[in-house]
């Protein structure tokens, strides 16, 4: 899985959750690399197909990052910069046009 | 049916969108041997920006065999998706819950009123309902409606697909048929000589005993080299996609519809020109607006993507359907709705062109014949 670089990181760390657990962020970092380095295996699943998916381009391409975030869902993990709680939330299926 | 020709194909398909591959695979499915030539995958193409609707109300105003063509379409569309998922196991999600066209103000309401009754009262027009709906019985069908929609037109004969895997499913079903795709193929000289055609392409010359010209707003320039008129006027059209969201919209709206897989599409707009990098904002803001009064709930919505799509579209909007004089064996397929007619573009109209000739009595109204004589007002 990921690991941050072994050199070291003057970044503060940024506290965030993810479904309620709290995760160490640095800042600066995206969602998406947040989620990663805390070895999230996956961010969702496909609301077609029901299949795990994770961040793959990074770069704002491919959608496969969505995630919920302080309750808005399907944001693009890789495209947003973690803030002090910010809450993060995985995604099973597809959002509710309604909420 | 004629004889055979030593020509590679008996039949070649100019043009690999919808209405191209529709005919390519009907007239495989008839024995014929079909080279289909495509310009290839940079091509601007309407059947990869398109709205995805089988749709019956409105049309025929003006030329009302339209109408009744369009129904035969229709009525067909459920056994031609049913024949492609056996042929290619692919489910196109053809579905036909009844479409509607909202009006948000009593004056829009008695506007398409009034545009409906005119279609029903031309002389020849198929049977066939179309209702006014109040927002009464509206509400019962559409329970997310905004409070500004005061009623909509209502046809039990609208539906819609997913219209990429449609295309998808066609070309499928076109190389189980041993229908030779020829992409990269464009067609920049088409010449009819010794009983045979000769298309000059990009790659190579292709021989055929017939030619189907189905090349969407390039039949223009194609049709003259063959004896044949496709006077064009193609426009384009905007369309918002939203992240894909719970159903909650089971009928298709002309401007709103909820795609199989959760997406949300809003379009209908027509704009100037022929260029899809354009792209208006104020246009969308104006279609989202609109959206947003119809069904609220969308106004929370994520927009995914947007993008501009050009029309195919002849001058006065109907379909020209013609077979060449000058140069027996040639034919036009030319029109804008190549999702709602695939269905009798397959099982009607290719099966006149593997005989060899177009049924006057079915397709005569559509020749471009119409644009040189002078119809009665």
């Amino acid at each position: 899985m990921f690991a941050r670089l072994p050199e070291a990181d003057a970044r503060p760390v940024v506290a965030v959750t993810v479904d309620g657990v709290r995760v160490c962020a640095r800042q600066g970092d995206t969602v998406a690399a947040a989620l990663l380095a805390a070895a999230f295996r996956h961010c969702r699943t496909s609301p077609v197909g029901g299949a795990p998916r994770a961040p793959y381009c990074m770069m704002g391409a491919c959608f496969e990052c969505l995630v919920q975030v302080d309750g808005v869902p399907n944001r693009q993990g890789c495209l947003l910069v973690v803030r002090e709680g910010m809450q993060i939330a995985t995604q099973h299926g597809k959002r509710e046009a309604g909420r | 049916m004629a004889a055979r020709s030593g020509a590679e194909f008996d039949v070649a398909v100019i043009g690999g969108g919808l209405v191209g591959s529709c005919l390519a695979l009907g007239l495989a499915r008839f024995g014929q041997r079909v080279g289909l030539l495509d310009e290839g995958d940079g091509a601007v193409r309407a059947s990869r920006a398109n709205f995805a609707l089988i749709w019956v109300q409105s049309k025929g105003l003006g030329l009302p065999e339209y109408a009744g063509w369009t129904i035969r379409s229709s009525d067909q569309w459920g056994a031609f998706a049913a024949s492609l998922k056996e042929e290619t196991g692919l489910d196109v999600s053809f579905e036909r819950p009844g479409g509607l066209h909202l009006a948000l103000s009593a004056a829009e309401l008695e506007h398409r009123a009034e545009l409906l009754r005119r279609l029903h009262n031309q002389p020849r027009t198929a049977s066939f309902t179309t209702e006014i709906l109040d927002r009464e019985r509206l509400v019962r069908m559409l329970p997310h409606l905004g409070p500004e929609v005061v009623g909509a037109s209502y046809c039990a004969l609208d539906g819609h697909c997913n219209s990429l895997r449609l295309h998808r499913a066609l070309f499928a079903a076109l190389v189980r048929r041993k229908v030779r795709i020829l992409p990269g193929h464009r067609v920049d000289s088409a010449q009819y000589a010794g009983g045979e055609f000769r298309l000059l392409t990009r790659v190579r010359e292709v021989r055929a005993g017939k030619v189907v010209i189905a090349a969407g707003n390039a039949s223009a320039e194609l049709a003259p080299m063959l004896g044949l008129s496709a006077p064009m006027k193609p426009n384009r059209g905007q369309i918002i996609v939203t992240e894909r969201v719970q159903p909650f919209l089971k009928h298709p709206i002309v401007s709103i519809r909820q795609t199989d897989e959760g997406t949300v599409m809003i379009g209908d707009s027509q704009l100037e020109g022929n260029d899809p990098d354009q792209m208006s904002m104020p246009t969308s803001a104006a279609m989202a607006g609109r959206a947003v009064l119809s069904f609220p709930i969308l106004s929370r919505l994520n927009v995914v993507r947007m993008w501009s799509g050009i029309r195919v579209m002849t001058e006065d909007g109907f379909p020209i359907y013609d077979q060449s004089q000058q140069c027996p064996g040639a034919f036009l397929v030319c029109c804008h709705s190549g999702v709602t007619l695939a269905a009798t573009h397959a099982l009607t109209l290719a099966p006149m062109i593997a005989e060899g000739k177009l049924n006057e009595n079915e397709v005569g109204a559509f020749s471009a014949r119409r644009f040189n004589v002078r119809q009665a007002a």
